[in-house]
C-alpha cells in the first residue's frame, strides 16, 4: 500500500514536472526518425528490423527510466523519503512507476515503428507480445536498480548507458533473437528456451534488485 | 508516556580518508531536550543522520528500543521526525498534498483535528494550499516542522531547528520542543545559545569525540 502511494506520488510528480515523459516522447521520435531518413528507400532485412527495434527501445530506456531516482537526488528529497519509507517500499514504488513508463514507452515505440516499417511483419504475434512482456519487465527491474546505483554520482548521464549495457546485453540479445523467430513465425514449442531465459531473467534482477537495494539506499 | 530509548555505543564514521568521529558513545534513555554542538565541520549532522540510521556508522553498534522492544531498521521511520536544512519537501505540491502524500506513504492517518491545529500553530493555515515553489525560506522551514509532527513520533531530531525564522516562528519552535520533551525525547544539534538554552545536557562534538558539557 505504502508503494503504491509512493507510485502515486510519483505519477502526480511526473504529469506536473513532465521530468522523464518530454524526454522520453521526444527522444523515440528523433530515434526512429534518424533510422527512416539513414535507411531511405532501401530495403533492409527483417533480422535488422528488428534489431533496431530494441536498439530504440535501448536507448529511449536510456534518456528516460533514471529519472525516478535522478531527479529524487536532484531536487535534494532522497533524505525525505529516507525519513518517511523503507528502502522496500522506496524500490518497489520507484519499479512500480517504472514498469508503467517502460510499458506506455514501448507500446508507442511498436506502435510506430510497426506503422513507418514495413519490413517490421510479425508472424507469430504471440511469441512476439510474450517476449515483449518478460523483456518489459526485465528492462525496468535493471534499469531501475541501475538508477539508484548511478544517482549519486556525478556524471551520471554517462554513466547509466555504461553500467546497463553489459547488465541488459543479454537481455537484449535474447529479445532479438526472439522477434526475430516472431518474425518468421516459429511456434512456441521451439523458442520456449528464448523464453525460459527471459524469465530467469526477470527473475534473477528482481531478487538481486531487492537484496542489494539497501545496501545502495543507505551509503 | 513514552518509553523509546536510543543507544549509541562506540560510533565512528569516516569518509573516505577522513575522521569524522570515533568511539562516540551516546544515549537518550529518559524523555527530556538533548543538546548537540560543535563547530562547523565537526559532524553534528552525520552523527544525527547515524543515530536516526539514515546513514550507517563506520562502526559501533545502535539499537533503537520502544517499551523494551528492538525496533527493526525497516520500522524506525515512523518512530522518528527530522527538521533539518537538508530536509527538502516537494516544491511541485502544496503543502497540503505533501503532507497528505508522506502519510500515506508512511502508512498512517492522522486527524484533521491534529492537521488543522499543526497548520494553525505554525502560521500556514492560510496558505496551506499553495505550491511550496512559492513559499519562502522561513515558511518551508515551518512546514518542515508540520511534516516532523503529522505522524506523532517518538524521537525527534531538530537540525538547526531556528534557521531562517523570524522570532514569532521561533518561539513557535521553542514551544513545540518545550511540549514534545514531556512525551519524546527531543534532540537538537545547533550553535546557537538560545537553542542549546533549553537543553538539560548538552554533547559538544570536539577532536573526534563527544565531551558532555
Amino acid at each position: 500500500m505504502s508503494a503504491y502511494a509512493l507510485f502515486k506520488k510519483d505519477l502526480a510528480s511526473e504529469i506536473r514536472t513532465r521530468y522523464a515523459v518530454n524526454s522520453l516522447i521526444m527522444f523515440i521520435v528523433v530515434t526512429i526518425s534518424v533510422i527512416l531518413f539513414s535507411i531511405g528507400n532501401e530495403k533492409i532485412s527483417d533480422f535488422l528490423s528488428g534489431g533496431l527495434f530494441w536498439v530504440v527501445i535501448f536507448f529511449s530506456a536510456m534518456s528516460g527510466l533514471s529519472r525516478a531516482f535522478v531527479s529524487e537526488e536532484e531536487r535534494g528529497t532522497t533524505l525525505t523519503l529516507q525519513l518517511i519509507a523503507s528502502p522496500t517500499t522506496i524500490f518497489s514504488g520507484k519499479l512500480f512507476f517504472n514498469l508503467i513508463l517502460v510499458f506506455a514507452m514501448n507500446i508507442i515505440i511498436a506502435l510506430l515503428y510497426s506503422a513507418l516499417f514495413n519490413s517490421f511483419v510479425l508472424k507469430n504475434f504471440h511469441l512476439f507480445l510474450y517476449a515483449f512482456i518478460l523483456g518489459n519487465i526485465g528492462i525496468a527491474i535493471a534499469s531501475t536498480l541501475i538508477a539508484s546505483i548511478i544517482a549519486k554520482a556525478s556524471s551520471k548521464g554517462t554513466l547509466y548507458p555504461v553500467l546497463s549495457f553489459p547488465i541488459l546485453l543479454p537481455l537484449m540479445l535474447t529479445l532479438i533473437d526472439l522477434t526475430k523467430q516472431a518474425m518468421d513465425g516459429t511456434t512456441f514449442q521451439s523458442s520456449y528456451v528464448e523464453l525460459a531465459i527471459l524469465g530467469c531473467y526477470d527473475v534473477v534482477m528482481i531478487a538481486a534488485s531487492f537484496m542489494l537495494f539497501d545496501f545502495i539506499w543507505k551509503d | 508516556m513514552s518509553k523509546f530509548e536510543l543507544n549509541a555505543e562506540k560510533i565512528t564514521k569516516v569518509f573516505g580518508r577522513r575522521l569524522i568521529f570515533k568511539d562516540v558513545d551516546f544515549a537518550c534513555k529518559e524523555n527530556g531536550i538533548y543538546g548537540i554542538s560543535g563547530p562547523n565541520g565537526s559532524g553534528k549532522s552525520t552523527f544525527l543522520k547515524i543515530i536516526t540510521g539514515i546513514i550507517s556508522p563506520t562502526k559501533g553498534k545502535l539499537t533503537h528500543s520502544f517499551e523494551g522492544k528492538i525496533i527493526e531498521a525497516e520500522q524506525l521511520h515512523n518512530f522518528v521526525g527530522y527538521v533539518a536544512p537538508y530536509v527538502i519537501l516537494y516544491d511541485e505540491f502544496s503543502a497540503v498534498e505533501n503532507i497528505h502524500f508522506f502519510s500515506k506513504i508512511r502508512g498512517i492517518t492522522f486527524t484533521q483535528e491534529k492537521f488543522d491545529f499543526l497548520f494553525q500553530h505554525f502560521g500556514l493555515f492560510d496558505r496551506k494550499d499553495d505550491l511550496v515553489k512559492g513559499y519562502s525560506s522561513g515558511m518551508k522551514q515551518r512546514l518542515k516542522f508540520i511534516f516532523a509532527l503529522i505522524h506523532s513520533p517518538k524521537i525527534l531530531f531538530f537540525d538547526e531547528p531556528t534557521s531562517n525564522l523570524d522570532n514569532s516562528g521561533k518561539e513557535k519552535v521553542y514551544q513545540t520542543v518545550k511540549e514534545e520533551s514531556r512525551d519524546n525525547i527531543v534532540i537538537i544539534a545547533s550553535n546557537e545559545d538560545s537553542d542549546l538554552a533549553l537543553c538539560s545536557s548538552v554533547l559538544e562534538l570536539q577532536n573526534f569525540k563527544i565531551e558532555k558539557r
